[in-house]
């Protein structure tokens, strides 16, 4: 068995069992970390599949920003009212099986009839190489310098306004 | 074609306030009094860059790959960002201490503002437009809420927050159809293939939200709601700043958004242009009559100057690019005046910014009053200040575009408009002191008074002169 399929095998099931874990529990902050860990997992199965870009913005925007978004929300709302969020309504529940059922089908289609030894077509090839870090790297530094280089300035300005709006002490 | 270092050399005015940025944040940390050194590094930095613009005037090029061009057309648009900016910072030394928002990170947030205004009007790539816009739109919002005791400024930077949030959504979502239409961000394409493009629904229908995007940034009608409030209730330097330089910086986008049609292309957009110019003249020209403080009053006036500017835009020729560049650098200075003898005049939380407040300022202060006064008589367009000729060069590329209706509406909308402006210089010179205070006469603001003033007086004298400049570049 080579490390692909050991390292795969590794992430799929972190990723199964910590999704399945996150739609049990009760407490909602803990359903919120046990999505993180989830989309660790996915971040390197996408690595596994040479998607680096995708890989890393998976980290820093969806279990970074996103999820800290969303333990923020989670830590401000009142934990009484939490269990609220689980009102036993059979139209809810028709309505979430049918979309589950519906995205299993669809995957399920991909996995069982899609080709898998078909070639891939120059576009899809392109793309392919373009989301490596080194393709990004480059035009990050030749022909997108001087946009990149303003965006740091714009997050210096978004970092110093917060401070100014929101230090707690000013003198 | 410059190459290598001979690149940064040129870009020099971006780098100056790019690494006075970096500095400044680096005397913030590292001393107690940063508040004190940070104006004057803050003028010399700008004054540098606005200098440096200026001599390099004739270099025109589009340096890092068909990113940003300088010289020429920027060039002159850097020259108003950073004379309007350090005259900003210069009436801000006295006044912020007044204002109770005596930080040194106010000086830091207008520098990245200037810095954002200089990458927007040098773009030549859509994704530096959307950049430099959120650059100085971003340090707009903090700057309009700088201080965060007063209920009014929360409430103006809360307003511009959310709906310059929602105009930048439009921008991008226009951005965004204009990229699939065109598949590139490139402007010298979009600039080359502009009649084949707007014959593309997909790319004609992104434009619009693009322009819509802008119109809510420029101030016009039917996107103007958050002006008054936001105006009224930022700091009075703040709006100094956002109501000039903010302009200039949007309009300067449209510029090079529409260059095309400004060399020859048939106007697709100009019905647009023609509406919302002529709605924003009559409708901030009609209401701001009925204004009593000060500062809503010239918000209003704000919004009818951007319709006369639009005009030009509907007009779509040469002649009106160098009509629009010129109106901006006269409105700049004259609002950068008007507004800072507010600021001299205002007393704390936001009181004496009324027209009574102005009641016999001629016995309080005869230097000030004849120079608000002269500020008033200009933004009316009354010859021979900057004011006329800006309003004039723009109407006549009206006529030359056989849009004689859009330009008598905007002689219309002026005659109106002088009621409200000579109102103030009645009330200074004519009516006897309503309310007795004393007025604290900053000697850094009224130095800003004098040098806007003397400009306004120049360029209204000698208009050719600004002017030969413009059209020996634009063409």
């Amino acid at each position: 068995m080579n490390i692909q399929i050991i390292l795969f095998i590794v992430l799929a099931s972190v990723a199964a069992v910590s999704s399945v874990v996150m739609i049990t529990r009760k407490n909602a902050v803990i359903s919120a970390v046990f999505l993180v860990l989830n989309f660790f997992a996915l971040a390197g199965l996408y690595l596994l599949l040479n998607a680096q870009f995708i890989a890393v913005v998976q980290i820093i925007v969806y279990a970074g920003a996103i999820m800290v978004l969303f333990l923020f929300v989670l830590m401000l709302l009142n934990t009484e009212t939490e269990h609220k969020l689980f009102v036993d309504k059979r139209a809810i529940k028709f309505f979430s099986i049918l979309v589950s059922a519906f995205v299993f089908v669809q995957v399920a289609y991909l996995i069982f009839f899609g080709h898998p030894s078909r070639t891939l077509t120059p576009d899809e090839a392109a793309s392919v190489k373009a989301g490596t870090i080194q393709a990004i790297g480059q035009q990050l530094y030749t022909n997108y310098i001087i946009p990149f280089e303003i965006a740091g300035f714009l997050l210096l300005a978004a970092t110093i306004g917060a401070l100014v709006l929101a230090k707690k002490k000013f003198e | 074609m410059p190459q290598n270092n001979y690149e940064y050399f040129l870009l020099m005015p971006q780098l100056i306030i790019a690494v006075g940025i970096v500095l400044s944040v680096l005397i913030e940390i590292t001393t107690k009094k940063s508040e004190q050194i940070l104006p004057w590094l803050s003028i010399a930095l700008f004054v540098a860059a606005a200098f440096d613009s200026v001599f390099n005037i004739n270099q025109n090029f589009v340096l890092f790959g068909g990113m940003i061009e300088v010289g020429g057309k920027p060039a002159i648009f850097n020259f108003i960002f950073n004379i309007g900016a350090a005259l900003v910072v210069l009436s801000s030394i006295d006044y912020l201490k007044k204002y109770g928002t005596y930080y040194g990170e106010y000086y830091i947030l207008v520098q990245s503002s200037v810095l954002g205004m200089m990458v927007m009007s040098g773009a030549k790539d859509i994704l530096m437009i959307f950049m430099g816009l959120e650059l100085m739109s971003i340090c707009f919002y903090v700057l309009a809420g700088i201080n965060r005791k007063k209920l009014s400024a929360n409430e103006a930077s809360m307003k511009y927050f959310l709906l310059g949030a929602f105009a930048t959504g439009f921008i991008v979502y226009g951005i965004a159809l204009i990229y699939g239409a065109t598949g590139t961000t490139s402007i010298q394409n979009l600039v080359e293939n502009f009649v084949t493009y707007s014959s593309n629904i997909i790319f004609v229908l992104g434009f619009v939200f693009f322009l819509i995007g802008f119109s809510f940034k420029i101030a016009a009608v039917p996107f103007h709601m958050w002006v008054p409030d936001v105006y009224q209730g930022s700091a009075t330097t703040v709006t100094s700043l956002m109501s000039t330089t903010g302009k200039a910086a949007a309009f300067s986008v449209l510029m090079i958004m529409l260059s095309a049609v400004f060399s020859g292309a048939s106007n697709v957009f100009r019905p647009y242009f023609a509406t919302i110019s002529a709605l924003s003249m009559l409708f901030g020209s009609i209401v701001a009559i009925s204004q009593t403080n000060l500062k809503r009053m010239l918000a209003y006036s704000s919004i009818s100057h951007a319709g006369y500017m639009a005009i030009g835009l509907a007009a779509g020729n040469l002649f009106s690019v160098a009509g629009i560049i010129f109106y901006l650098a006269a409105y700049a200075f004259m609002n950068i005046g008007a507004f800072t003898i507010i600021s001299i005049v205002e007393g704390e939380n936001d009181s004496k910014t009324d027209l009574n407040s102005f009641a016999g300022l001629n016995a309080k202060s005869p230097i000030l009053a004849a120079s608000m006064a002269l500020f008033m008589f200009a933004l009316a367009g009354i010859p021979p200040l900057a004011g006329f000729f800006g309003k004039y060069y723009v109407f006549i590329s009206a006529i030359q575009s056989n849009l004689t209706w859009l330009a008598i509406l905007g002689v219309l909308s002026s005659v109106i408009s002088v009621y409200f402006y000579i109102r103030v210089v009645v009330f200074m010179y004519f009516k006897g002191s309503v309310e007795d205070f004393e007025i604290q006469i900053s000697p850094y603001s009224l130095t800003a008074v004098i040098i806007t003033a003397l400009l306004i007086l120049v360029f209204g004298i000698l208009p050719d002169t600004l002017m030969n400049v413009i059209t020996s570049v634009i063409r």
